[in-house]
């Protein structure tokens, strides 16, 4: 049997993506720019990808600015707001359990004079909405936090955080870094006071190498990447159209109902479940899984509990075991899951967030993440404590000295 | 420059007697396999004590010389430029233009070299070497002679064509690979085995490789990085076949019936036994590690002698002497640094005391030894059945 609890780090792309990439590269290959007819065809696509991405957010498609993904949304909208207001103020907000795609393009603006906030949390990981509150400023010109962290789930206050900000200061942009939010819970910006929101496709069951960022109609922004005047400026170079057609459907089957099955871009959208019913079905996944964990020996589960944390992400500290030595030895049994955090598992660096919301010492090395997706199941939870019953008390037995 | 061919000096090999066939048709026929991975048709000869590599197409010259600076044996290049014989008007006016293209700055002191190996020539050496050292003194005035210590030498060499040559790169030394057997290396994802590996292969030693890994312990991204440096070290010594041996059993055997201090020491005395088994099986000759004296506790001299003890075939250890800023240079220079740090922890350091013994007792050791009796036999057989071949190829 195989698991692949790792949907956090990335996901299978949907097949109704696929087939639409597929037509788009072999037969609807035109470059939207170009005047003739195969061009017009291939800009449609990006139009309804468009559509589709408003429609999920309830905004409007003038306002998606298509990147290669989450990294580049983050860098977009942290560079792109802060050289474009710095008159206006240098100081910019932001977490101290960011990714490291919104840590270091401000260790960026750092170095070119503007000056960082970086907010506390709790043990849970939420930030201190008081520290927020005390931090904005006149020269606020933005606050970035994420939405959900990807390494514990925990679900951060952003509506509360926009008010929050926009009463102390209405100029101060509000960039929500939503990669590990979307497509597992609701998210209408202009309802929440969001001022940009970062997405990244290949999270959600759509393509790597595509993502959008959100951007407020009338938002002071510059652009990163400069060349043919692509996007209305905002984002140059030709668009990924196959990608960004993928996107589209990946969004629309995430957040469509199954009453809503029409055929799309020829593709079709069909699941079985409407959005609740699969984000319902997701948080009994995961409270079943991390009931299984509580019944093992030695384990912590990190992070917040029940609707305070995403459906998808199980952080569980492993007393006395090395994370990186359960994975391998997971992987032999055909279970995927990252160490700590995946990004931290290319450095050796232990997680900034573990250590921030004060995971012991000892369980820093001692902690993976499982991570959920739809298409997850019982069966493979089973499957998975099954594995982790048998594993423990034998990696336990042999230890470092 | 254009050049059309490429004069291959060979030092060591030309004085091997009565051999002397034998290393030079191993060095012919490693400098073919070398030239297959470059783009483009070569013709590759031997011809009165001399090689030359003749380019039949166009080819990429930094690519040419990175394949043909592999070779073991080579000892320079020198990048030639082919000229038809025309008369004596037109070789000096070719010879001005090479010199012309090839120095920038003509402050230099030279002299002019000429062999004539095709004796119907008009002038003889010592006449040609002097009309066109005249010509060049001519066109640029420079330049000054120095037959004694001249700075540049041109060589110019009258065959059915002529050759004109006055730079040489240097190549890598050694002797061809094949010319002296096969050995046994020992290969982890260090700094110090793929050196080991590289040195023993420039003394034409052909090479085989086997590698420990300890699944869950150590990852498939460590395999990986041990395949990958098999696979630069085959750039010199030519395709490496690494026996990949999963040693997690034997290991956690170790760890659970010895002192814990002499855990790494025991288990390195298994792995030589493990890698002489395959070594003995494909006629290896040796064992080759990266071992050098102090550098960590197992490498002391007393352990050593305990690990060499196991061992019935000579154990090569060429970096014995060097300290550890000796064989990186080594490292960097043969591309390997690079990879060898890449942080993976190979199965050496898994379960590695905070005290291991540095100097074991050979009988205190074998008696440890005797707590495995039960399994350890069915278990080696077990780690060589299972173990996993791969065709390390440049």
């Amino acid at each position: 049997m195989e698991a692949y609890f790792d949907n956090s780090a990335t996901t299978r792309c949907s097949q109704s993506a696929v087939d639409l990439m597929q037509k788009v590269l072999l037969e609807d290959y035109g470059n939207p720019s170009s005047l003739h007819m195969r061009g017009v065809v291939a800009e449609k696509y990006i139009k309804t990808a468009a559509e589709q991405i408003a429609k999920a957010l309830k905004v409007t498609e003038k306002e998606i600015i298509f990147t290669s993904g989450g990294t580049e949304s983050n860098n977009l909208a942290l560079i792109g707001t802060a050289l474009a207001n710095k008159r206006a103020g240098k100081h910019i907000i932001t977490t101290s359990i960011e990714h490291a795609s919104v840590y270091n393009p401000l260790i960026f603006l750092e170095e070119q004079g503007f000056e960082v906030t970086y907010l506390p949390v709790d043990a849970q990981g939420v930030v201190s909405l008081n520290a927020l509150a005390e931090a904005v400023r006149e020269d606020t010109i933005l606050v970035s936090m994420m939405h959900v962290n990807n390494e514990i789930g925990t679900i951060e206050p952003v509506e509360e955080a926009a008010k929050l900000i926009h009463e102390k200061n209405p100029k101060t942009l509000f960039h929500v870094d939503a990669i590990q939010s979307f497509g597992k819970m609701r998210i209408y910006p202009k309802r929440m006071g969001i001022d940009m929101l970062s997405v990244s496709g290949h999270k959600i069951h759509g393509p790597k190498g595509v993502g959008f960022l959100y951007v407020k109609d009338k938002t002071k922004i510059l652009p990163i990447i400069y060349g043919g005047g692509q996007q209305k400026n905002m984002r140059s170079g030709t668009e990924n159209v196959a990608g960004i057609a993928g996107l589209g459907v990946a969004v629309q089957e995430l957040y469509g109902s199954a009453a809503c099955t029409e055929e799309v871009n020829g593709a079709s959208g069909f699941k079985a479940l409407n959005f609740e019913e699969k984000i319902d079905r997701l948080y009994e996944l995961r409270e079943y899984l991390i009931a299984g964990m509580r019944s093992l020996e030695g384990t912590t589960i990190n992070g917040a509990g029940g609707r305070c944390a995403a459906p998808h992400i199980v952080s569980v500290s492993f007393s006395g075991i090395r994370a990186e030595v359960l994975l391998h030895a997971l992987e032999e049994r055909g279970i995927y899951v990252s160490t700590g955090s995946a990004c931290s598992s290319n450095h050796p660096a232990i997680s900034g967030t573990l250590k921030a919301i004060g995971v012991k010492p000892e369980l820093l090395d001692a902690t993976v993440r499982f991570s959920l997706s739809v298409e997850s199941t019982r069966e493979e939870a089973d499957y998975v404590i099954a594995q982790l019953t048998e594993l423990l008390p034998m990696l336990r037995r042999f230890r470092r000295h | 420059m254009n050049y059309q061919a490429f004069l291959i000096k060979y030092g060591e090999i030309a004085v091997k007697g009565k051999n002397r066939h034998i290393f030079e048709d191993t060095l012919l026929s490693q400098i073919q396999n070398a030239l297959r991975r470059v783009e483009g048709e070569f013709h590759v000869s031997k011809e009165n004590g001399r090689m030359y590599v003749e380019a039949l197409s166009a080819y990429d010259y930094e690519e040419l010389m990175d394949a043909l600076t592999k070779v073991f044996g080579v000892v320079g290049i020198c990048p030639m430029v082919r000229l038809e014989d025309e008369g004596f008007d037109a070789l000096a006016e070719a010879i001005v233009s090479y010199v012309e293209e090839a120095y920038e700055d003509k402050h230099f002191t030279f002299k002019v070299n000429a062999r004539r190996a095709r004796k119907n020539y008009p002038m003889t050496s010592m006449e040609l070497a002097a009309a066109l050292g005249e010509k060049i003194l001519d066109a640029f005035p420079e330049v000054r002679v120095d037959v004694h210590k001249p700075q540049v030498c041109i060589n110019v060499e009258i065959r059915s064509h002529i050759n004109v040559y006055s730079t040489e790169i240097p190549g890598p030394g050694g002797m061809p690979v094949g010319t002296a057997g096969k050995a046994m290396l020992l290969l982890s994802g260090g700094i110090d085995s793929p050196v080991a590996g590289y040195m023993i292969a420039k003394r034409g030693v052909r090479l085989e490789a086997t590698y420990f890994h300890a699944p869950p312990y150590t990852s498939e991204r460590a395999k990986q990085k041990v395949i990958d440096l098999a696979k630069i070290v085959a750039r010199y010594s030519g395709p490496i076949k690494l026996n990949i041996v999963n040693f997690t059993e034997i290991q956690l055997y170790i760890y659970e019936k010895c002192p814990h201090d002499q855990l790494t020491i025991i288990m390195r005395r298994y792995m030589m036994m493990i890698a002489e088994h395959f070594a003995k099986e494909s006629g290896c000759l040796g064992l080759i590690t990266g071992e050098s004296i102090g550098q960590v506790a197992s490498q002391t001299m007393p352990s050593l002698a305990v690990t060499n003890e196991v061992c019935t075939l000579p154990v090569y250890r060429p970096l014995i002497g060097f300290d550890k800023q000796e064989i990186v240079d080594i490292s960097y220079k043969i591309d390997a640094y690079e990879t060898s740090i890449l942080p993976f922890e190979d199965c050496c350091t898994i379960f590695v005391a905070k005290h291991p013994v540095t100097k074991p007792n050979l009988k205190s050791i074998k008696k440890s030894e005797t707590h495995l009796q039960e399994k350890i036999e069915e278990m080696m057989q077990t780690a060589i059945e299972t173990a996993e071949v791969i065709y390390a190829e440049p």
